[in-house]
């Protein structure tokens, strides 16, 4: 409506001259309406800066130096410095030199002194199997081969000292700013020389998790599109007072613990739970052929659905509400019979909803962590799961920081798609 | 008209939503073919109830619906080939204007050269060739309009049904539109059946109009009928503006009656539906009917009055005067070249003929 009739304004108004126009004053228009805008703009900006400033220190800035330590680990090069410089300098090829070797043992006792070895050591094994043992063994007789002839000396304590590809695991960890993490959050590695080969095939684990959190994420997308467009339906369409009932029901999974209903869902899915119980009771499996619902992949997709249905549903609420019925009668009235207008009439229109929906489901789903935790056994584990065991257990932040931005990036370029395909204005949360 | 040649046909037709109370109260109405029907009547009157009856959005709940000789009450609506116009003309928003039009066409499985000829000639029709790959958002009010009319019309339907479809358009527009409809149905002898409750719109458009009210027809007529010769008080009460004076019949003679005001007055007046001598009746009197400044003795009513108030309307000036001990009795005195110029606590004298002046069931 608006762009016709400014249309037809702007063709019949004569062309705006190109002088600025002036106010009474003679102050440019411009500039007057800048001046009286300012302090609209500026009481908008102070009503809004403790929540800018709280999301800044809260959330960009953690994201941020998450991100960061993905690409930065200067732990050998804070308590190895000279060794650090010293690899740099190295060809990568053959062993490094004696004022090399010479350097590192005068460091690794100095490491040992301050009681900082066990850091050092567990960033190298990450580099080369053994580090940690071989490192701490020899740092407790360190000042045996203090000298300059360090190098045989080391080599004939542990011939391990005399493999290049140790050396080059050094170098590769003596660099603070490095790739190396990304890399292996995609099974890569690096090379001290800076190339890239593929991770050894029984530590290659991440690319197949990765795959894994996305067919699943978009297996629980699916899943709950289909168990939500029909109950979305009903919502909308119900008269008040059943719609009320049906609302309340959809969203009590809100006000329940996740932790409960995940728990729920063991008392049900387990094999001598309700479900199995009923089916075997009723005949349909014996006793021996109980079913595996949970801890594994079925456990993770039942359980996230559920948990995820709300979120599909009430984005797709939002959009049929407004919905009016006129037009599927419209469509009928026209002709089309009851499939086709909804095909064809209704089905279009909830496209914002169902982008929405899926959108939000998708991406909550990528990153979900407890529920596969709780019932998904092995073969329900997602990538967060594993970005946690980093975090806690293994204390590889770098990695788990490098696991997280791939994911980022992953989520990132989904909604890119999504915004060149449907367009992101298309979307419609309520 | 004999029910054989009635293109629509409702008989006895009654609705009922709770099972309690009736809101459509046995309908029997024949529409002709080629007939412009207008359904009017206030909020609530059923009119709307009987138009998705016929579309088949509704079920009867008692009676019979025939379309073309064919009782169509479970016949689905898809199945009808009735064009319809929505209230909030239903287009489809994320359809253009073609899509929208070609939409019945293509459902019906006509081959696609088809379509588009189709579709070029009804947007001719409404004269919108321009904008058929607009949206139906990036369209005008009236331009929505015309294209939800030239959907309701693309697929050649014999009959097509209109839902108050003017009431979301300015003033000037809808009469703009009044005309556009009523010129499009001579064109193309389609039967319509349209409802409104805007009775200027049901009077310039129809060329029967049925008066709904409370579930039941109270009169079907003619426009021209229906304002001159209204048959009950709801219908002269609905229908344009009306004096209405309340009296007692006092003697009835032939066609006319006296009737006897509370005042003392007697009123010579049009007999159309009294009950007899001594009882009450309502006097309905057209502002426009009444003469101003009249000599005693020129009409068979003349009576004095006094000015109470003068509205400017333009056209006419809306008098108020104190007649027959009634303080809101209306004339409209026309704007015309040396018209009788009156001030307000001026006395006058004002006079209407018998004919003008109906006796009505004091309802």
């Amino acid at each position: 409506m608006a762009t016709t009739t400014l249309g037809d304004i702007a063709a019949t108004r004569p062309v705006a001259t190109t002088e600025a126009l002036r106010t009474a004053d003679g102050m440019p228009l411009r500039t007057k309406l800048e001046r009286s805008m300012r302090m609209a703009r500026l009481r908008a900006f102070f009503l809004v800066a403790p929540l800018l400033a709280f999301i800044v220190f809260s959330f960009l800035v953690p994201v941020g130096k998450m991100l960061w330590l993905g690409v930065y680990e200067p732990t050998f090069a804070n308590y190895m410095p000279r060794t650090a410089a010293a690899l740099q300098t190295w060809d990568t090829r053959d062993l490094p030199s004696e004022e090399t070797f010479a350097i590192f043992v005068d460091e690794l006792i100095a490491a040992r002194e301050s009681r900082d070895l066990g850091k050092v050591a567990s960033r190298v094994n990450r580099e080369f199997s053994g580090a940690r043992s071989l490192l701490t063994a020899t740092g407790r007789r360190a000042a045996d081969f203090a000298g300059p002839d360090a190098k045989q000396a080391l080599i004939a304590h542990d011939a391990t000292w005399g493999r290049t590809e140790l050396w080059q695991g050094m170098t590769v960890a003596a660099r603070s700013v490095t790739p190396a993490f990304y890399l292996n959050a995609v099974d890569l590695r690096l090379n001290a020389d800076g190339t890239v080969r593929a991770q050894d095939a029984d530590r290659r684990l991440h690319l197949a998790l990765f795959w894994r959190t996305l067919w699943l994420s978009a297996l629980i997308t699916g899943l709950c599109l289909l168990l939500g467009f029909p109950v979305a339906y009903l919502l909308a369409t119900l008269p008040m007072r059943y719609s009320n009932l049906l609302m309340i029901l959809v969203l009590l999974p809100f006000w329940t613990s996740l932790l409960v209903r995940t728990t729920a869902w063991i008392a049900l899915l387990q094999s001598q739970g309700v479900v199995n119980d009923s089916l075997v009771a009723i005949g349909i499996i014996s006793d021996t052929n109980r079913l595996s619902m949970i801890y594994n992949q079925a456990g993770t997709v039942i359980a996230m659905t559920h948990i995820l249905l709300p979120f599909m549903i009430l984005p797709l609420y939002s959009v049929m509400k407004t919905i009016p019925p006129s037009y599927m009668r419209a469509a009928r009235s026209l002709g089309a019979n009851g499939f086709t207008a909804f095909r064809r009439v209704y089905l279009p229109q909830t496209v914002p909803g169902i982008g929405a929906g899926s959108l939000l489901v998708f991406i909550l789903a990528v990153g979900y962590y407890i529920t596969p935790a709780l019932v998904g056994g092995q073969s329900g584990q997602l990538i967060s799961n594993i970005i946690a065991f980093h975090m806690q257990s293994t204390l590889n932040w770098s990695l788990a920081a490098a696991l997280g931005g791939v994911l980022l990036a992953g989520v990132l370029i989904l909604y890119w798609t999504y915004n060149r395909l449907i367009g992101i204005d298309n979307i419609k949360l309520g | 008209m004999t029910s054989a040649d009635a293109y629509v046909r409702f008989s006895g037709v009654q609705k009922s939503y709770d099972g309690v109370t009736l809101v459509v109260k046995d309908l029997n109405l024949d529409i002709a073919p080629g007939e412009f029907l207008t359904m009017l009547g206030p909020s609530g009157s059923g009119k709307t109830t009987c138009l998705m009856m016929l579309a088949g959005f509704e079920t009867a709940t008692h009676g019979e619906i025939v379309l073309d000789g064919q009782p169509i009450n479970n016949v689905p609506p898809h199945k009808r080939n009735i064009g319809m116009v929505f209230q909030n003309y239903a287009l489809f928003p994320h359809m253009t204007v073609e899509e929208n039009l070609a939409f019945p066409l293509e459902v019906r499985g006509m081959d696609k050269a088809d379509v588009s000829r189709r579709v070029r000639d009804a947007l001719n029709m409404v004269q919108l060739r321009q904008f058929g790959a607009r949206r139906p958002a990036q369209l005008s009010g009236g331009q929505q309009q015309r294209v939800a009319l030239a959907r309701a019309l693309v697929f050649e339907p014999k009959l097509v049904l209109m839902d108050e479809p003017l009431g979301a358009l300015d003033k000037q527009l809808r009469e703009a539109m009044q005309y556009e409809i009523k010129h499009l149905h001579e064109r193309l002898g389609v039967t319509v059946v349209y409802v409104t409750h805007d009775q200027s719109e049901a009077l310039t458009m129809s060329n029967r109009i049925a008066v709904f009210n409370d579930g039941v027809v109270q009169q079907l007529a003619t426009p021209e009928e229906l304002y001159e010769r209204p048959s009950n008080a709801f219908v002269a009460q609905f229908i344009g503006e009306n004096n209405r004076i309340v009296g007692k019949v006092r003697e009835e003679n032939g066609q006319h009656c006296d009737v006897e005001l509370p005042s003392g007055e007697l009123v010579r007046a049009l007999k159309v539906n009294v009950a007899g001598v001594g009882t009450p009746t309502l006097l309905s009197l057209r502002p426009e009917r009444v003469t101003v400044a009249a000599e005693p003795g020129s009409l068979p009513n003349v009576f004095e009055a006094r000015v109470q108030e003068l509205i400017y309307h333009g056209d006419h000036i809306r008098t108020r005067v104190r007649v027959c001990g009634h303080d809101d009795f209306i004339i409209k005195v026309p704007n015309r070249t040396g018209h009788v110029h009156l001030a307000p606590g001026e006395t006058t004298m004002v006079g209407w003929h018998v004919e003008d002046c109906r006796a009505l069931d004091a309802a």
